[in-house]
């Protein structure tokens, strides 16, 4: 029972597999000090979500999710440019990029 | 033979999914950390191609690997030219991170079980089966043509402010 649920692979697998992401990707962005690692636990998110909505839209036979992950990965795109010009903006008047140590708003 | 090596084969990208994504997370160096992302993006990718979705699989590696991780790589070399010796990432309160996060996955997986043994997730009648490049072609021209314009227009902005972001500012540096 156990060995045919394991090797006939279904909705459970991909959804085990985004689970885990997206717990990994919080923990970089609840834990991590560096603002770079913290825009690489958002992209894990990004791609948990993805394989969601890939996996739904696979066993429901829809379209619908494959083209919200299209334009999830163009706004992940557009996220990560603006988000590295920030981060460029941080370290040029901060001199660093931990965010633990970002507590002003103004120079 | 057959039956068992679809399912081996999925069983190694998932693997290496969840562990380079665990090496991100938990890696020292951020450095190690962006190359292993590589392997996250591409084991991801993997599992887009189990999924159907051959052109997210094509647009996720074009994406990801050729422009994100570019740019983070850019970043990490960028933000740690002057301190050369601090280029490691300290984690704050590891403790009750790793605890919150197993909590996260622990309840995200009993939903997940508990809505699919319950039969409120049967897979329907109709799968997605072989390619889907050409239903793409028509959906984003028929039923998503106003959200693809959108993204577009949405993209072009983004890139003119993070252009315009990152721009080095002559007059901000006179000042001090």
């Amino acid at each position: 029972m156990l060995t045919e649920q394991l090797l006939s692979i279904g909705l459970n697998h991909f959804l085990t597999i985004s689970a885990i992401l997206f717990g990994l990707g919080m923990f970089a962005v609840m834990t991590r000090k560096n603002a770079i690692v913290i825009l690489m636990g958002v992209e894990l998110i990004l791609n948990a979500a993805n394989i969601n909505f890939l996996t739904f839209s696979k066993y429901n036979g829809g379209m619908e999710g494959v083209m919200f992950a299209l334009f999830v990965i163009v706004l992940a795109a557009a996220e990560a440019a603006v988000a590295l010009a920030i981060v460029i903006n941080i370290f040029k008047t901060f001199k660093t990029v931990d965010v633990s140590r970002v507590d002003t708003m103004k120079e | 033979m057959n039956q068992l090596t679809i399912p081996i084969i999925f069983y190694i990208f998932a693997a290496i999914t969840v562990l380079s994504a665990a090496f991100v997370v938990f890696s020292k160096n951020v450095i190690y950390s962006a190359f292993s992302l590589l392997f996250t993006f591409f084991g991801v990718a993997a599992l887009y191609v189990f999924l159907s979705a051959d052109f997210i699989a094509v647009t996720q590696v074009v994406v990801y690997v050729g422009g994100i991780l570019v740019l983070l790589l850019f970043g990490v070399m960028f933000t740690n030219t002057i301190m050369q010796t601090e280029l490691k990432a300290d984690v704050l309160h590891i403790v009750p991170g790793v605890l919150l996060t197993l909590v996260l996955i622990g309840g995200l997986l009993l939903a997940f079980y508990n809505a699919s043994a319950a039969g409120q997730w049967m897979p329907g009648m109709m799968q997605l089966q072989g390619s889907v490049v050409e239903r793409i072609g028509f959906e984003t021209m028929s039923r998503y043509m106003l959200p693809f314009e959108m993204v577009s227009i949405v993209l072009l902005v983004a890139l003119l402010g993070a252009a315009f972001l990152a721009r080095y500012d002559k007059a901000h540096k006179k000042e001090h």
